[in-house]
C-alpha cells in the first residue's frame, strides 16, 4: 500500500492546474491511486474477454502495456457500438462547451488536485479520442480541435482515471446540459473490458456473485450462519428469539440486502436491524442464499454483465412465489434497480403490485418494478403509527446523514431517510446544504474502487464528506454518520477513522432497531452494538 | 496545443475571414460572392447540417430511464414532491427543461470550492451563469432586432423590441443595449477562460474561435452602424432580396458589411460542425429530459436482447448438500 498522506493540511491541495495542454503531460501512474488489475482467469470464469490470449501479465505501471495486435481496431469497434446504442454517449461527445462549471464539483479532483481529475477532463480523454477517430473534423484539424488519435499512451491515460471515478453523478447535477460523467465512465469502462481491462476488486466480486450469489463468496451455508451470527448479539442484548428463513418457497415477500451487511462491522448491525424489523411486524419474509447480493458489480464492469447478476433477484423472486421484493439499504444497487432492472427483465407480471401487509399502503411509484426500498416500506409504517419508538435510546447519538450518492442522484430518495431517522433519534443535524442532498458527495469509494491497493485515491476522495463531516462535528457535536449504502458501510469507517476518528458509522435501519419497542423485548441495557444505553433506567 | 496557439490560431483565423471579406468586399465584381452565395451557403449548411446532427443523435436510442434526480422522488403521498427537479410526468419534465433552456437551472446552482486552511470552502458563484444568460439573451434579441431586415413590413413585435432595447439612447444613432451586454458578455467569457487556471487548462480552441468569431460580428455591427456608416437602403435591398429568393446586389454597400455577413456566413456554416450544436442537444439530453419514472412504468430499451443468468439449478447442484446439512430447503433431495 502506498503511503497515505498524515494530515489534512499536509495534502497540499493545489487547484491551480499546471501550465501548458494536458495532451503533453507524460501519464503519472502512482500506486496508491491504481487498482490492481483482473486476473485472466477471473475473467474467463464468467465468459468476460480476457488477456490470457495474448498471455503477458499486465504490469500496470510499466510504459508500455502488452497488447493484442488488433486492440485498436477492438476498442474502436466497441466504442462505434455504444455511439450507437447510447444517445447518452453521443450527445455526452459532443455537445460539451467546456464551461467549467463541473470543474471542482469532484470528490476525487478536490481532494487530490489532479487536474484530470475534473469531470470535464476525464470526459475529454474519451471524448479527444472520438473526435480524432470518428468526425470529420477532429480527423483533418487534429490536436487544433482537441482531437487525438488512440494510442498506447491514451489508452493508459483513460483507463487510469476511468477508474476514478466512482460514478457519482455529482458534477452531472451542475452541468448545463445534463452531461452525467458517471455514463461516460461507464463507457469508458465497458470499451476497456472488452480488452479484458478491469479490475482484480471489481471482477472478483462480479466472479464471486455469478457463482455463490454474492460478492463475498458466501456458499450457502455460510451466508446462513453469517445472518443467524447476528442473532445471539440480539437474544444478548435485546431478549428477543429470532428465527429467519431462507429460500422459503410461499412467503410473500422476499428481502434483498448487499451481502456486505451480514460480512463486515458496522453492516452487520444494519443487518440486526432488519431482523429484528421484520420480526416485530410478523413480516411474511424470506431471505435467499441465492440471490444473497444486492449490489450489482457487473455494473462496472458492462452492461451485459450487470443484467446477468441482477437478473438472479427476479429469478428467485419467481422461483419462490413471492408477491414482491423488499430492498435493503444500499447506493449503487438502488441505482441500477431504480434506472435500469425493469428495462432489463420486465415487464414483471409474475410478481404483485407491492403493498405493505401492515399499513395496507400501495406502492405506487414501485408498481411496475414490484420493489420497494427500505425506506418507503419504514417510513410508511412510521407515519401509520405501526412502530412503537423511543428515540431517546438513541440520546448518546448526535446524528448526521449523508445522503448516499446513488439513491441521492438516481433516485431522489431523500425525505424518506430523513423522516425515519428524526422520528428515531432526538439529535439530528444536517452538513452543509453544498454537501447534501442532490449535492452530496460520494463516500470516496463507490463504483467498485474500495479495494485495499488504492487507499490513498480513497481517503483523497473521501476528504470532501469528511470535511463537511468535521464542520457538524465541531459545531453540534455529531457522533454518529447514517447511511444508506453498504459501501458506504465500509468506506466511510476507514476515511472517519482517518479524518474524523471519533465519528462512528451507522446504518439507518441500525438506528430504528434501536428505538424500537419490541413485544416481549428483555431489559434494553444495551443496543445492538453492545453498549450500554446510556438513558435506559429500570422500572421502578 | 498551448493557450498561445489556440490563441493564435482562433483570433488568425477569425483576422483572416475580415481581411478577406474586407478586400473581397470591396472589389465590385466580387461583392455577389460575399453578399448572395456566401451567405446562402452558410445557411444551407446550418440547416442541413443542424438537422443531420439532431437526426444522427436521434438515430441512437435510450435505452434506459437515467435522468438525475435533483429533487426528491414521487413515493409515498405524504411526502412532497418535487415535480420539477425529479419530474414523474411529461408536463414535470417540460417544466424541467423549460428552467434549463431558458433559465439554465443547473449552472444557476454553480458554487466555487475552495480550499482555506485545511477546509473547502463553498462560494456562492453566479458569474458565469449571469455571463451566460446576458449573453444568450443579447444575443437572441440582437438576431430577432435583425429580422426587421428580411421582413417587410417589419411586424409590430419587432419594432417594439427595437424600441425597447433602444431605451437608454444616447445621441443617434440608437445605442442598443444589447449590443454593449452582447461585447461585454463576450469579454467576460473570454476572460474567464484566459484567467482562470483551470479554465485555461480545460479550453481548446474550439473554445476561443466562437467566442473571437461573434466577438468579430458584435464588433462590426456597431463599428457599421456608429462608425462606418453604410447605405442602410441598399442593405435591405439586398436582404430582401436574399430572403424573397430573388437576390439583387445593389451597389454601393461598404466593405465593412461584407465582414459582417462573412463573419455571420462562418457562424452558419460552423455551427453544426462544433460544441454551438448543445443548443440542440440540449433538448435531447436524456441526463434532463426524462421523467424518473422507470420504477413505475416500464421503459423499453428497442435493443434489449436476453442474457444467461446463472440457473438456480446450477447453483442447488452445485451445493445441494452443504445446503441440505444447514437445513436451507431444495428442490431436489
Amino acid at each position: 500500500m502506498a503511503k497515505n498522506p498524515k494530515y489534512y493540511e499536509s495534502l497540499n491541495i493545489d487547484y491551480k492546474p499546471p501550465r501548458g495542454s494536458w495532451m503533453d503531460r507524460p501519464i503519472d501512474i502512482k500506486s496508491g491511486i491504481y487498482c490492481y488489475p483482473a486476473r485472466p482467469q477471473v475473467l474467463k470464469s464468467v465468459g468476460m474477454n480476457d488477456r490470457s490470449d495474448w498471455g503477458k501479465y499486465w504490469v500496470i505501471e510499466d510504459e508500455d502495456w502488452e497488447l493484442p495486435d488488433d486492440w485498436k481496431e477492438r476498442f474502436l469497434a466497441k466504442m462505434r457500438d455504444m455511439l450507437d446504442k447510447y444517445r447518452t454517449f453521443k450527445i455526452y461527445m459532443d455537445i460539451c462547451v467546456r464551461c467549467g462549471a463541473c470543474a471542482d464539483k469532484c470528490h476525487y479532483f478536490l481532494g487530490s488536485g489532479d487536474p484530470m481529475n475534473m469531470p470535464v477532463m476525464r470526459a475529454e480523454l474519451l471524448r479527444s479520442i472520438y473526435r480524432g477517430e470518428f468526425t470529420k473534423t477532429g480527423k483533418m484539424l487534429g490536436r487544433l480541435v482537441g482531437a487525438r488519435k488512440l494510442t498506447k499512451k491514451a489508452l493508459r491515460q483513460l483507463w487510469y482515471y476511468m477508474f476514478q471515478c466512482s460514478e457519482c453523478r455529482r458534477c452531472s447535477t451542475f452541468c448545463p446540459y445534463g452531461i452525467d460523467t458517471a455514463e461516460i465512465t461507464i463507457m469508458g469502462r465497458e470499451i476497456m473490458n472488452e480488452l479484458g481491462m478491469n479490475i482484480a476488486w471489481i471482477q472478483e466480486s462480479v466472479s464471486k456473485c455469478i457463482h455463490t450469489g454474492n460478492h463475498l463468496g458466501l456458499q450457502p451455508q455460510a451466508y446462513k450462519e453469517c445472518v443467524e451470527a447476528m442473532l445471539m448479539d440480539i437474544e444478548d442484548n435485546v431478549g428477543i428469539i429470532i428465527e429467519p428463513t431462507f429460500n422459503r418457497k410461499g412467503a410473500e415477500i422476499l428481502f434483498v440486502t448487499p451481502s456486505g451487511d451480514v460480512f463486515a462491522d458496522p453492516g452487520i448491525f444494519t443487518l440486526a436491524g432488519y431482523l429484528m424489523l421484520f420480526e416485530h411486524l410478523g413480516l411474511d419474509y424470506t431471505w435467499s442464499t441465492y440471490a444473497s447480493e444486492g449490489g450489482d458489480f457487473g455494473y462496472f464492469t458492462a452492461n451485459e454483465m450487470a443484467k446477468r447478476m441482477n437478473g438472479k433477484i427476479y429469478a428467485e423472486a419467481k422461483r419462490l412465489g413471492v408477491k414482491w421484493i423488499l430492498g435493503g439499504e444500499c447506493g449503487h444497487m438502488w441505482r441500477v434497480l431504480n434506472q435500469y432492472m425493469t428495462t432489463w427483465h420486465g415487464p414483471i407480471d409474475f410478481l404483485e403490485e407491492p403493498v405493505s401487509p401492515i399499513t395496507g399502503t400501495k406502492f405506487e411509484n414501485a408498481k411496475a418494478h414490484k420493489m420497494v426500498h427500505i425506506m418507503e416500506f419504514t417510513a410508511d409504517l412510521i407515519k401509520n403509527n405501526k412502530l412503537k419508538l423511543d428515540p431517546s435510546r438513541n440520546d448518546h447519538l448526535k446524528v448526521t446523514y449523508h445522503d448516499s450518492c446513488n439513491p441521492a442522484r438516481g433516485m431522489g430518495l431523500f425525505e424518506e431517510p430523513r423522516y425515519v431517522i428524526k422520528s428515531v433519534c432526538n439529535h439530528f443535524y444536517e452538513m452543509p446544504e453544498n454537501t447534501i442532498r442532490e449535492q452530496t458527495y460520494c463516500c470516496g469509494s463507490g463504483s467498485g474502487l474500495n479495494a485495499s491497493e488504492n487507499m490513498e485515491l480513497r481517503l483523497r476522495g473521501g476528504f470532501p464528506r469528511q470535511n463537511a463531516l468535521r464542520y457538524v462535528r465541531d459545531k453540534y457535536g455529531v457522533n454518529m454518520l447514517a447511511c444508506i449504502c453498504a459501501i458506504d458501510r465500509a468506506a466511510l469507517p476507514p476515511a472517519a477513522q482517518y479524518w474524523n476518528p471519533d465519528v462512528g458509522v451507522t446504518g439507518v435501519t441500525e438506528l430504528v432497531a434501536n428505538a424500537l419497542i419490541m413485544e416481549g423485548e428483555g431489559p434494553r441495557t444495551h443496543n445492538i452494538r453492545g453498549f450500554e444505553i446510556a438513558t435506559w433506567e429500570p422500572e421502578p | 496545443m498551448g493557450v498561445k496557439v489556440s490563441l493564435g490560431v482562433s483570433l488568425g483565423a477569425v483576422l483572416a475571414i475580415v481581411a478577406v471579406a474586407l478586400v473581397g468586399g470591396g472589389v465590385a465584381s466580387l461583392q455577389p460572392v460575399f453578399g448572395i452565395i456566401v451567405p446562402y451557403a452558410a445557411f444551407v449548411i446550418f440547416l442541413v447540417g443542424f438537422v443531420y446532427r439532431v437526426v444522427d443523435w436521434g438515430r441512437s436510442p435510450v435505452p434506459y430511464r437515467i435522468p438525475t434526480t435533483c429533487g426528491q422522488q414521487k413515493s409515498l403521498p405524504w411526502i412532497k414532491h418535487d415535480k420539477i427537479e425529479n419530474p414523474s410526468s411529461t408536463l414535470g419534465v417540460i417544466g424541467r427543461m423549460i428552467l434549463e433552456v431558458f433559465a439554465f437551472r443547473s449552472l444557476f446552482r454553480h458554487t466555487k470550492a475552495e480550499m482555506a486552511s485545511g477546509n473547502i470552502v463553498y462560494g456562492a458563484s453566479k458569474w458565469i451563469w449571469l455571463g451566460a444568460l446576458v449573453f444568450h439573451y443579447s444575443f437572441l434579441v440582437i438576431a430577432v432586432r435583425h429580422l426587421r431586415l428580411f421582413l417587410e413590413p417589419v411586424p409590430f413585435l419587432i419594432n417594439g423590441l427595437d424600441l425597447v432595447d433602444g431605451m437608454f439612447q444616447i445621441g443617434a444613432p440608437t445605442l442598443y443595449l444589447t449590443d454593449l451586454l452582447l461585447i461585454g458578455a463576450l469579454s467576460y467569457l473570454l476572460a474567464r477562460r484566459l484567467i482562470v487556471p483551470k479554465m485555461r487548462y480545460i479550453s481548446l480552441a474550439n473554445d476561443y474561435f466562437p467566442l473571437f468569431l461573434i466577438l468579430g460580428i458584435g464588433i462590426s455591427g456597431v463599428l457599421m452602424r456608429f462608425f462606418i456608416r453604410v447605405d442602410i437602403v441598399s442593405v435591405k435591398e439586398l436582404t430582401m432580396g436574399l430572403a424573397t429568393l430573388h437576390p439583387v446586389m445593389p451597389e454601393g454597400i461598404g466593405a465593412i458589411f461584407f465582414v459582417h455577413v462573412a463573419l455571420v456566413s462562418t457562424l452558419f456554416a460552423y455551427f453544426p460542425f462544433s460544441k454551438l450544436m448543445h443548443a440542440g442537444g440540449v433538448f435531447l439530453s436524456p441526463g434532463r429530459n426524462l421523467s424518473n419514472t422507470s420504477r413505475a412504468k416500464m421503459h423499453v430499451n428497442p435493443w434489449e436482447y436476453p442474457v444467461k443468468i446463472h440457473p438456480y439449478e446450477e447453483y442447488e447442484n452445485e451445493f445441494r448438500e452443504k445446503m441440505k446439512n444447514a437445513g436451507i430447503p431444495v428442490e431436489r433431495e
